[in-house]
Formats: structure tokens, C-alpha cells, sequence
């Protein structure tokens, strides 16, 4: 896998026996020798270690601190930064000027300055995305010398919390840093699964020895990207360049949510954002479509790709599915699709899996309850 | 025993020939979730996809191996497709199939040439 990056613990995939495959420009673990499924359901029981030292960690810094670089970033965003208190984070989206996604993220209000988690395969993208349009002021630097993790299961606060006691008080999106061995870690209270966990940024030369102290507590296990994509897909969650992109606006993904108050018509500071006309229009009369969860009958996964129709035979596709496998937890297939918005949860659509048409039932997402500390 | 490149055992009983996938096979697939069986009577040519099996991961084909008839189909399978991965080449044999000329197998590698290919 020559030309592929390696995170700072490619090591310790090898050593854990990890299969790696390309991802994103990454050589990432798919699995380990657990498989998936097991992998899957071990995060909800116990908790899983992810390594996601792929996706991009940038800092907006501003001689306003936090609130200067979080003005000036509003512009990029349909999302309240300004109202987004030091030490908590955020979900936002860049939009386009046509309302597309041009990639989903997390902000942090550091205080002085603000943390930005961004999907690996955007990054380069949007670090010059940033640099295009935020004004001279704010400084776009990546972290490229810190390895990124999740710990996500209900066992996550008691295996953090061994290492870095304390972390127990922290609630769902709280972001705080913490000494660990005389190295800063940065902790939010989130993750990518549907359960509590956390998210834990350290600096590349202590990931490995960081990674290790983890999966040495009990109940702790590393999980490879392929169930960390059945259990996103379980909790609802988007992935981009798959569920989200630039030709999906975010009232039609339903992640409506992300947009508060303050950038809706009425707001404090409503639109001001690329694609706002759009946007706010599809706030205000609601979308022609809509991303929504389908659960197929019987066994078949309706995979990424799978068209749907409104009847057993006949007619033209109302939808494509853009995310859609095996669900572990849930014990069957699952998948979101973009559908027509009149749609409800229970009503049975048709998708074609290898020329036969098999019924699925329109269902609310998330497929698995979420178990966030709130 | 005979294996064919796509990764499937053949294994003469009687006049039938049983297949299935190797363990090989069903290490690289991970998690079998969902398998489609053919239809018993079927006739089908040498090259015919005939099963469908879901991992996790993905959707793969196993394809006739010899130009024949489906006389029996593992209905286990359909219950409990987690077979594929827990007893391969044992209970989770996919389809019996009557050939019409079981010197045909012949074409196929026997064990150790199936090792050598697989490293």
C-alpha cells in the first residue's frame, strides 16, 4: 500500500492484527481479528478504541481569541458559534453557495481559540477552503503532529476515567483538556456511534503509549472502521461523500437541528451563510426530499446505490439508498435513503435488490437508541 | 476434495457434487449476514452465479462450477447464515448439484494446489 499516509499508531494495528485497507489516502484497520459484527456489538457492551488520527484537527486562532475566529467562521456555516460557550463543542456543516454540504465537522470553543474536527477525505479541501474565505486575521493551522481517538461504550467513563480521573463530570459535547503523564490531552464527550464515549486528541509521540494504557483497561477493545460504519449507520448518522455532499442540502439530509435560531429568518444573525437563500427557503416551506431510515423486510442488505420505488413493479425510482448493510444491534438490515418528503415512518417502499423488488418499511432514525450523558 | 480459483470446495457424494466456499474464503468475507439460495431443480451452466452471499462488508457471487442440475439447497442457511463463518467446509455446504460428467472435476485444483495459490 505504497503512497498511502500511516497514523501514529500503524504500528500497533500490525501488532494487534489488524487487516488495513485504504481509506481516505489512510492505511486504516477495517477489522481485527474479532470481525465486525463481534467488534460492533462489543462497543455497545463493553467499549471500543478507535483510531481516527486520519481525520483533520485544525485550530482557528484570532488576536479576538475564540469569539473573533467564531464570528468570522459563521460565514462559512449555517450554525450559532457565537453562541457556543468556551468548552463546548458543536456538529456543523460547510455549505456552498448552491446549499449543497461541502463537508461535515466538529467545532470547539477553546477559549482563545477554536478546535475543528474535519472528515479525512475533506480535509485538504477545507483547510483551503478556509484560507479562501475567512478573513486575514484568523489563522488556519493544522494539527498534523496529533493522533485523534474515540473510546466509545458504556464502559468508556469508567476506562478514561482510570487514566484521567475526573472525566466523569463531563456531559455530552463538553470539551476539556487534561493532563495524562505530563501530556496535554484534548477530551470532548462525544463520538460517532450512537453511545457515550469521548473523543481524545494527543500529541503523535505519545499516541502509541496512550492507545496501549486504553486498551489495557478492562472491557477496552480496538474496533476497525467497518463496524465503526455499522454503528454510525445504526445511530442515524451521516457519512459524507456518502449520506451528505454537495448535492444534498442540509434540510434535506434532516440535520435541520444543526441550524439554530440564531441563523433562521428571524434570528439574530439569520443566514449569512453560503447557500442561505436555499436553505432558508427549505427551512421555511420544508424539503422535496428527505434523508430518512428504511428497515428491509426479511434478511437481504439494501446496499449504497439500491434504487427504490413507490410499487412492487413498475414505474420510475423515488429514491437511492446512500447508506445501507447489516445492522448488529438491531439484528437486521438497515439503510438511509433520500425519499420524498411526504413520506411518514410505516409506509412500505420497494428497493431493487438484483432486479427483484423487495419491500422495506420507511423508519425513524435512529435505528438503535442513543445513549449519549446529557 | 477440489477447489476451484473462485475459492469454492467441491466434494463428490454419491453421484452428486456438494459445494461450498472455503475457510479461506469465508475468513475474507467476514460476518456472512444473508445468503440467497438457488432454486432446487435449477438447471445451470459452468460460470452461472447461483448464490448470493452478504457479509457485513459486501456482496460476493459463487458461481456453478460445472454445467449440472440443482437437486438440494442448505436451507440451514437461510436461518442462520453465521454458518458460512463458524463451519465452512462443513454445515454450511450451499447446494448439491447433479453433473453431467463428473470427470469434469477434474479441472479443478486438489488441496495442496489450492494451498499454494491461497499462500
Amino acid at each position: 500500500m505504497a503512497d498511502l499516509l500511516r497514523t501514529p499508531v500503524h504500528g500497533l494495528h500490525l501488532r494487534l492484527g489488524a487487516r488495513m485497507v485504504p481509506f481516505a489516502g489512510y492505511e486504516m484497520p477495517v477489522q481485527y481479528p474479532m470481525g465486525v459484527m463481534k467488534e460492533h456489538l462489543y462497543c455497545r457492551a463493553a467499549a471500543g478504541w478507535f483510531d481516527v488520527s486520519h481525520m483533520g484537527q485544525v485550530i482557528l486562532s484570532a488576536p479576538g481569541g475564540a469569539a473573533e475566529a467564531a464570528a468570522a467562521l459563521e460565514a462559512l456555516v449555517p450554525v450559532d458559534l457565537a453562541g457556543l460557550a468556551e468548552g463546548r463543542q458543536r456538529y456543523a456543516l460547510f455549505t456552498d453557495a448552491a446549499g449543497g454540504i461541502l463537508d461535515d465537522l466538529m467545532v470547539t470553543n477553546k477559549g482563545d481559540h477554536l478546535l475543528l474536527v474535519v472528515n479525512a477525505a475533506c480535509k485538504a479541501a477545507d483547510i483551503a477552503h478556509l484560507r479562501a474565505h475567512l478573513p486575514d486575521g484568523v489563522t488556519v493551522t493544522e494539527q498534523a503532529d496529533r493522533a485523534l481517538f474515540a473510546l466509545q461504550g458504556p464502559g468508556a467513563e469508567a476506562a478514561l476515567a482510570a487514566l484521567v480521573p475526573g472525566v466523569e463530570t463531563m456531559r455530552f459535547m463538553d470539551h476539556r483538556e487534561a493532563l495524562w503523564r505530563g501530556v496535554t490531552l484534548w477530551l470532548s464527550r462525544s463520538g460517532y456511534t450512537g453511545e457515550d464515549g469521548f473523543e481524545i486528541s494527543v500529541p503523535a509521540d505519545r499516541a502509541e503509549t496512550l492507545a496501549e494504557a486504553l486498551l489495557a483497561q478492562d472491557g477496552v477493545a480496538a474496533i476497525g472502521l467497518g463496524a465503526r460504519d455499522s454503528l454510525r449507520l445504526e445511530a442515524g448518522l451521516c457519512l459524507y461523500g456518502h449520506d451528505i455532499d454537495t448535492t444534498t442540502s442540509p434540510v434535506e439530509a434532516d440535520l435541520a437541528w444543526a441550524i439554530q435560531k440564531a441563523r433562521r429568518a428571524g434570528g439574530a444573525r439569520a443566514g449569512g451563510f453560503p447557500g442561505a437563500e436555499r436553505i432558508l427557503r427549505e427551512l421555511a416551506e420544508g424539503p422535496v426530499r428527505r434523508r430518512m431510515g428504511l428497515r428491509p423486510e426479511g434478511r437481504a442488505p439494501m446496499r449504497e446505490g439500491t434504487a427504490i420505488f413507490d410499487a412492487p413493479e413498475g414505474g420510475a425510482p423515488i429514491g437511492t439508498v446512500t447508506s445501507g448493510g447489516f445492522g448488529p444491534s438491531v439484528e437486521a438490515p438497515v439503510a438511509m435513503a433520500y425519499l420524498p418528503a411526504g413520506l411518514a415512518p410505516g409506509a412500505t417502499v420497494w428497493g431493487e435488490v438484483r432486479g427483484k423488488r423487495l419491500p422495506a418499511t420507511v423508519a425513524a432514525l435512529p435505528f438503535h437508541p442513543a445513549r449519549y450523558k446529557r | 476434495m477440489k477447489y476451484t480459483e473462485d475459492h469454492e470446495w467441491l466434494r463428490v457424494e454419491g453421484d452428486l457434487v456438494v459445494v461450498g466456499i472455503t475457510e479461506h474464503a469465508s475468513e475474507q468475507l467476514g460476518d456472512v449476514v444473508f445468503v440467497e439460495l438457488p432454486e432446487e431443480g435449477r438447471g445451470v451452466s459452468k460460470g452461472d452465479e447461483i448464490v448470493v452471499i452478504e457479509s457485513v462488508k459486501a456482496a460476493s457471487d459463487i458461481l456453478a462450477p460445472l454445467d449440472g442440475e440443482i437437486v438440494a439447497v442448505n436451507g440451514d442457511l437461510a436461518d442462520n447464515p453465521a454458518l458460512v463463518n463458524e463451519d465452512p467446509t462443513g454445515a454450511a455446504w450451499f447446494f448439491k448439484m447433479k453433473v453431467a460428467d463428473l470427470a469434469a472435476l477434474d479441472g479443478y485444483m486438489d488441496e495442496a494446489a489450492y494451498k499454494a495459490l491461497i499462500g
